[in-house]
């Protein structure tokens, strides 16, 4: 009975969580564009389907996620070999971006992009291997990021140094790339980090902070996800330049 | 019912997204730290339940939101619609005042309904025992969202440079890191990152290309991208204000008290 009670509960947690959008969208569909909403059944089981899905994944995160990242994080502070807690951050990040569905997307954008503004030959060809080129492109500047964001906690840098100096760093190759690439590097950022991804990463540097002595987990493991989204734009503008 | 088709197709390629992260995750801990992992059954249910719960969220999106979402956004960047029966010269940047709404409403209310966002949400909670409320952390980020997606609505109506709005909100962000306490500063830059995943990406994607299609001078290969840029950078500015104010407020309360 509990149980039931406990799993009711999470469910209208999700509709609360859902009910903006829906607010949203009905109210320009009704009152500004004035239209009937189309195929309410559909719509009504599509709702049905984000709720449970919402809840699932919540639960998945408090029973998955989380204690894996975190786990991970104390057996490799325990272990104390830094080489290959790097070389894990790196493949994390590397692993979890070079698939992404949206960062495909915004490649196979972006060589269309180049194409039409003659940056490269427009070909099938020539396009496939700009669109792979800039995926694993974004991929190693998102191992890197979280390679060099978990060296950040260990040693404990402050956040703010790194992330100013990536700014710099953003400014500085605005000027310098093409000015076609300059959009497609801007979204890089924010497309990178994907619903599995950012829960296991933030379990993950919030356990290494929590784990080496004298850190602050709220000070020092927060940040991994930053160092993701801003690396992708300055390794995205080289390639711009490269390529 | 061809949604429960879809679904299991969806299944299908939230598993291939998955497997990667999956086979390095347990690939280290086979044969880099060579322990089993303690409570290895609830763990792989929990796996579970994220792939089928992101299956179902993702389909159910695409079956009842994103269809209604998108036709809006084309709807709302038409010619037709925005000028009212008022002339073609008379065109300017006010006229778009329903797209500059809908843009701020859709940016808050996706936002809110982000896992990513949830997850930090959650773990934050946790870490600060409490002291950064779910909530309140949400608020925060969907409000720099919905200012963010507004201003981009802005800028490519008006046609004005990118970088000169992301260089401006570095220096803004640089300027609030001085000012911001201490325990905020890596959650905030974090919140630019998450913000922008599942729900937001596609709406505001085709927000950005329908604009950048109707309005005259605009080409969609070089105006429609950056609304995403904006929506992770104005989080980091809001969770920073959410902080100061709230260490604010708490100042004040204790002053009152004493």
């Amino acid at each position: 009975m509990k149980s039931i009670r406990a799993i009711l509960k999470s469910l209208l947690d999700s509709l609360r969580d859902l009910l903006p959008i829906i607010g949203v969208i009905g109210f320009f569909q009704l009152v500004v564009l004035q239209q009937p909403i189309p195929n309410f059944g559909e719509i009504a089981t599509g709702i049905l389907f984000v709720v449970i899905g919402l809840t699932l994944f919540v639960q998945g995160l408090n029973m998955g996620l989380f204690p894996v990242g975190e786990s991970m994080a104390y057996e490799f502070a325990k272990k104390g070999s830094l080489f290959w807690l790097l070389v894990f951050a790196f493949s994390l990040g590397f692993g979890t971006t070079v698939a992404e569905p949206a960062l495909i997307a915004v490649a196979k954008e972006a060589a269309h992009v180049a194409a039409v503004g003659g940056m490269i030959i427009d070909s099938e060809q020539s396009r496939l291997s700009y669109a792979f080129g800039l995926r694993i492109t974004v991929a190693v500047s998102v191992g890197f990021a979280i390679l060099v964001g978990v060296l950040r906690i260990i040693r404990g840098w402050p956040i703010q140094y790194l992330i100013i100096g990536g700014y710099i760093g953003v400014v500085i190759m605005t000027f310098f790339a093409p000015k076609e690439i300059i959009g497609i590097a801007y979204d890089s950022g924010g497309v990178t980090t994907s619903t599995i991804t950012v829960p296991l990463v933030t379990a993950l540097g919030v356990g290494l902070a929590s784990s080496i002595k004298g850190r602050n987990p709220m000070i020092d493991g927060f940040g991994l996800i930053a160092f993701a989204s801003l690396t992708p734009m300055i390794f995205v503008m080289a390639y711009g330049m490269v390529v | 019912m061809h949604i429960f088709y879809d679904l299991l197709l969806t299944i299908l390629a939230t598993i291939w997204d998955v497997l990667p992260i999956a086979a390095i995750i347990f690939g280290f801990q086979l044969f880099v730290l060579r322990k089993a992992m303690p409570n290895l059954k609830k763990i792989l249910m929990g796996f579970l339940f994220v792939l089928l719960g992101l299956a179902f969220f993702l389909e159910g999106l695409e079956a009842a939101l994103f269809p209604l979402g998108k036709l809006m956004a084309t709807q709302l960047t038409d010619l037709d619609f925005i000028l009212q029966g008022e002339p073609k010269s008379s065109l300017n940047w006010m006229h778009y005042k329903w797209v500059y709404l809908f843009a701020f409403a859709i940016g808050f209310a996706t936002t809110i309904a982000e896992p990513s966002l949830l997850a930090v949400a959650i773990k934050a909670n946790q870490v600060s025992a409490g002291s950064i409320g779910i909530w309140g952390l949400r608020i925060a980020v969907a409000i720099g969202v919905a200012i963010g997606i507004s201003l981009g609505v802005f800028r490519i109506v008006t046609g004005t440079p990118l970088y000169w709005y992301i260089i401006t909100g570095y220096v803004f962000v640089v300027i609030q890191t001085l000012f911001a306490p201490r325990l905020i500063i890596a959650l905030a830059y974090d919140s630019g990152g998450v913000t922008t995943s599942t729900v937001t990406v596609p709406l505001v994607a085709a927000l950005g290309i329908g604009l950048s299609s109707t309005v005259p001078g605009r080409s969609p290969l070089l105006d429609g991208f950056g609304l995403i840029a904006f929506a992770s950078l104005f989080p980091i500015m809001s969770v920073m204000v959410y902080a100061q104010l709230s260490e604010w407020i708490a100042r004040r309360e204790k002053r009152k008290s004493t």
